[in-house]
């Protein structure tokens, strides 16, 4: 694996005994000793930290960042508001998904953070388009995640961001901290970039509070699934547009049609068209009968006909039971909607669900 | 008690042969979830994928280590799948097959050398 990248929490990942993969060309923890059922239940009941150090950190410096940001992706940038963070996605002229990305105004610049499998190529997508683009090296990126996210963060550093979504630049004992108030597991928490040559010890005093444990790439996985969240390059990729993905909620008012700045970014017209007559097919919850997991790729039929497909399957270690996501005709998608799936050769039953499978714990 | 490659265990019963998975199997599959076992008086070949096993992470087979007809499965397993995690060598076996040849038990590797293959 040496033509892996390591993250600056490497080595503590190591000697935590995390069980190292290659993802994304990084060296990474998949799970630690507990295993992943037991990391996603602590996770749920008390705080996760995870290191997300493999994802992309990008500044945005210049007056007219927003303006040549908001040209990329279906969203508000211009409106956001300095110490808010927003979700974003880079589309393509097809109105496709070419990442999802979270986006963060912190007064003199904005703050990118995008998927590690897609940096490369949404730096240079950025660099095309907007000047003072910085890739931020040199720093970690640490979630803590879970109910009692904020009195870990509390045990380590006195300022954070109070609700949901809020970001904040703090000075601390760890160096000057970039903190958004989100993550990846539908639970309270927070997200902090920490500069590399602190974020060891920033990681130590964290995971020294009680309610705090290491968590692997394993269990962020079935969390994300749990809430409802796309794993992009499996649930949403170039080919998916967000109304297909059902997240037009992710498309701010002011960029769609009758907006202030409807349009004007890659794919509008493909989006604006299926905002009018509704998608093909659309992304929903999928619940499957009995305990067998049914994971992506799985095919899923109404009858004889082909209905669709699965893109993201786990055992839900909070419910007991799988749960899947996928793609199905639009007309199949209504919560309840009786289906098949073909599982090892036999046919298998299952039905659309609402997403999320477990409520967000967010505070608002 | 013999050990196959692909991290079974078989444990001699009168005639029949007992078929679980090893620790390092169990470990390396991480928690199990879903158990699917073969019906039982049904007659199998060689290297028939027999038994699916579901963990958090992926689904993987269990291959028939001999040819023979399967006798009884343990259907607790369906019920509590965890028990692979658990008890692997003891409480979690999961078929017992009648082998046509028990000759074919006994080329398999004993402990000393599932030792080495595992390191």
């Amino acid at each position: 694996m040496s033509d892996l990248n390591r993250t600056p929490l490497f080595a503590l990942n190591a000697e935590l005994g995390g069980k190292m993969v290659g993802f994304a060309g990084w060296e990474m923890p998949v799970q630690f000793a507990p295993g992943v059922m037991k990391e996603h239940l602590h996770c749920r009941a008390a705080c996760g930290l995870f290191d997300v150090s493999h994802m992309g950190q990008v500044l945005l410096h210049g007056a007219g960042a927003a303006e040549a940001l908001e040209a990329l992706v279906p969203v508000d940038i211009i409106g956001l508001k300095p110490g808010r963070q927003r979700y974003a996605l880079f589309t393509n002229d097809e109105g496709g998904i070419l990442d999802d990305l979270m986006v963060a105004n912190y007064g003199d610049r904005l703050m990118v953070v995008v998927n590690a499998a897609n940096a490369e190529a949404d730096i240079a997508h950025l660099k095309r388009h907007i000047e003072g683009v910085e890739v931020v090296e040199n720093r970690a990126l640490i979630a803590l995640q879970g109910p009692k996210a904020e009195a870990v963060l509390a045990s380590a550093i006195e300022d954070f961001p109070a609700r949901f979504m809020d970001i904040a630049e703090v000075e601390s004992a760890f160096g000057d901290l970039w903190i958004s108030r989100s993550g990846y597991t539908g639970e309270d928490g927070f997200e902090v970039s920490v500069p590399a040559n602190r974020a060891e010890d920033f990681a130590r005093k964290l995971l020294a509070h009680e309610a705090c444990e290491p968590i692997g790439l394993g269990a962020r996985d079935s969390l994300r699934l749990e809430a409802g969240l796309c794993l992009h390059g499996q649930d949403i990729d170039a080919t998916t547009t967000p109304v297909e993905a059902a997240l037009t909620w992710a498309l701010s008012k002011a960029r769609k049609p009758g907006g202030a700045r409807a349009g004007g970014y890659p794919g509008a017209a493909v989006i604006e068209a299926q905002l009018a007559d509704g998608p093909a097919r659309l992304r929903v919850g999928l619940a499957p009968e009995g305990r067998a997991p049914m994971r992506a790729g799985v095919e899923l039929f109404s009858g004889d006909d082909p209905a669709g497909t699965i893109t993201s399957g786990a055992f839900s270690p909070c419910l007991e039971r799988p749960i899947s996501m996928g793609y199905v005709s639009a007309a199949l998608a209504s919560p309840g909607t009786a289906l098949e799936a073909e599982l090892r050769g036999r046919r298998q039953p299952l039905q659309t669900a609402t997403l999320p499978f477990i409520p967000a714990n967010f505070k608002r | 008690m013999k050990f196959t490659e692909d991290h079974e265990w078989l444990r001699p019963e009168d005639d029949l042969l007992v078929v679980g998975i090893t620790e390092h199997a169990s470990s390396q599959l991480g928690d199990v979830v879903f158990v699917e076992l073969p019906e039982p008086e049904t007659q199998v070949a060689k290297g028939d994928e027999i038994v699916v096993i579901e963990s958090v992470k992926a689904a993987s087979d269990i291959a028939a280590p001999v040819e023979g007809e399967i006798v009884a499965v343990n259907e607790k397993l369906m019920e509590n799948p965890a028990m692979v995690n658990e008890d692997p060598l003891g409480e979690a076996w999961f078929f017992k097959i009648k082998p046509t040849d028990m000759s074919e038990y006994e080329a398999y590797m004993d402990e000393d050398a599932y030792q080495d293959l595992v390191g």
